[in-house]
């Protein structure tokens, strides 16, 4: 293992040490693990909390700023935070006004999201809950824990974000969160497997010349395997996944994201091929966004999430954001 | 009849339990999940042994409900909650009791399997920890040695089945043929009970 790390008991509070230093716009506890954007709470507004397992960087932490996160909590590897953490973020950014919780739908985040609402509401806090699962890998039925949340997270805390920073209230803030969500699907693809730092080995075995179509954002393995594709042959394939599932009939917010081992040189050739599928679909683009920001530790492999927008929904996603890793028009 | 004393023995031989076993729970959920049962585990296990010797409870009832919520506040993902529900459910079940017996011992831990399967929406054969909880309460009656056998018999029983609940479930077919990490620490948490009562 060759991990640029102390010991993996100390992976968490290293990083948000890091983050501290780097950021001070940020308030940054370390030893109750939550991230706060310094001027919180801000009077009049409702505020946006999430949060999930750590190894997702800049997710969620880098996300925390105006026009978006209120407040982040990041959890052990791969592992939901507790409620004690979620209730405290809750308490530190509520103005009043409220506080809607992104959660992704993973069964940890939300038993831990719902036992934090409850502590949140019996301190007065008003709570409401957006829940994403966008992954079209997963088949969703009555009996499975339903679809994954992974890149349509970054949609919807920079839309509800940046409603909530219009001073919108809490009922609108998670009716445009939810809009956000129920109008967005995503499909990944998987070039190696992850090494968490407890592990310290792949938490699959993937030969070389073989990739794993339809992975989520956590090193499990995905729903085939298959031998490796060019980056045309992926896009079509993952693209296609996704409109299988959606027939866009506005414009689309384009989400090309890096499992944490591409480098971008590999992901703008992914997302020309993208946009290529898109135009031979008729699909119209809106805005694009290359980079690592739903990230798998060390994964290679990239997802793409399309999010259809209405002139409202674009609106607030050109909105001003200023986070550690999404800044515009401020 | 079952004191204080006892359940605290078995929260810390459950510890000790985990401990040992948490590499090959890790292993186990790096086929089908994320690798993190084990170290997960250990955490909360650990918190829970440092918590039962600085705040002694007194019942049986408060070293479940104190031990239930200590594993909510340090374990995360979905086994904190579900087994920190499964001892608050059975602690609370307990009253506040200074000694109880076996019976009610066995109807505590229905109330908190109970529990779990509402918060986790499982059901028997879902490839989950109540495949190896469900059949250990039921054999609980028949004393400590049978409830242990039910539930690593359970523990086993999961391998062929293919995962309804949680991250293994979006495995979909490719969940069948591995043990279910959940349903092995459950088999661990049971057998802890057995060592607990033969004083080991």
């Amino acid at each position: 293992m060759r991990m640029l790390i102390n010991v993996p008991e100390t992976v968490v509070a290293d990083a948000l040490r890091g983050i501290a230093a780097a950021h001070p716009e940020l308030t940054v506890d370390v030893e109750n693990r939550v991230i706060v954007r310094r001027d919180a709470p801000v009077a009049g507004q409702v505020a946006l909390v999430s949060g999930g397992g750590s190894g997702h960087e800049p997710l969620h932490g880098g996300f925390v700023g105006p026009g978006m996160l209120s407040a982040a909590c990041p959890g052990e590897v791969f592992t939901s935070p507790v409620p004690d953490q979620m209730a405290r973020a809750a308490a530190a950014v509520d103005s009043g006004a409220g506080v809607l919780f992104v959660v992704k739908n993973y069964t940890g985040d939300v038993l831990n999201f719902d036992m934090a609402a409850e502590l949140a509401e019996d301190e007065g806090i008003q709570v409401a809950k957006v829940l994403v699962n966008d992954d079209v890998a997963v088949t969703d039925s009555l009996y499975t824990a339903g679809r994954r949340g992974t890149g349509a997270t970054l949609f919807v805390e920079k839309i509800a974000g940046a409603a909530a920073a219009e001073g919108q209230p809490l009922e609108r803030v998670e009716s445009v969160g939810r809009q956000v969500n129920e109008n967005s699907r995503s499909f990944g693809v998987a070039l190696s497997a992850v090494t968490t730092p407890a592990k310290g080995s792949p938490t699959f075995d993937l030969p070389a010349g073989e990739l794993e179509l339809g992975i989520g954002i956590h090193g499990e393995p995905g729903r085939e395997r298959r031998a490796m594709m060019t980056s045309r042959e992926i896009a079509d394939f993952a693209v296609h996944a996704v409109l299988d599932d959606m027939t866009p009939r506005n414009p689309v917010l384009v989400l090309v994201n890096g499992m944490g081992a591409t480098p971008l040189l590999e992901l703008y050739g992914f997302n020309a091929e993208v946009q290529r599928v898109l135009g031979e679909r008729g699909v119209a683009v809106a805005r694009t966004l290359v980079g690592n920001y739903v990230t798998s530790l060390d994964m290679a492999g990239a997802s793409v999430t399309l999010c259809q927008v209405d002139e409202e929904l674009l609106r607030l996603w050109d909105a001003p954001v200023s986070t550690p890793a999404l800044r515009w028009g401020m | 009849m079952l004191d204080a004393d006892f359940f605290r023995r078995w929260m810390t031989v459950a510890a000790a339990s985990v401990d040992r076993e948490a590499e090959r729970l890790t292993a186990l959920d790096s086929a089908i999940g994320d690798a993190d049962h084990g170290s997960n585990l250990q955490r909360g296990f650990t918190a829970v042994r440092a918590t039962l010797e600085k705040e002694s409870p007194e019942t049986p009832g408060q070293v479940l409900t104190l031990a239930g919520r200590q594993l909510i506040s340090t374990v995360g993902g979905a086994s904190g909650p579900l087994y920190g529900t499964l001892l608050r459910r059975a602690g609370k079940a307990l009253g506040d009791a200074a000694e109880v017996d076996e019976a009610q011992l066995a109807e505590a831990l229905r109330a908190g399997v109970d529990g779990v399967m509402a918060l986790g929406g499982a059901a028997p054969g879902d490839k989950t920890m109540i495949d190896a909880l469900a059949p250990a309460v039921d054999a609980l009656p028949d004393g400590f040695a049978a409830a242990r056998a039910a539930a690593e018999e359970g523990a086993v029983a999961t391998t062929p089945l293919q995962a309804r609940k949680g991250r293994a479930s979006y495995l979909g077919e490719r969940s069948i043929g591995h043990q279910d990490p959940g349903a092995t620490s459950s088999a661990l948490l049971i057998a802890a009970l057995q060592e607990a009562a033969s004083g080991a």
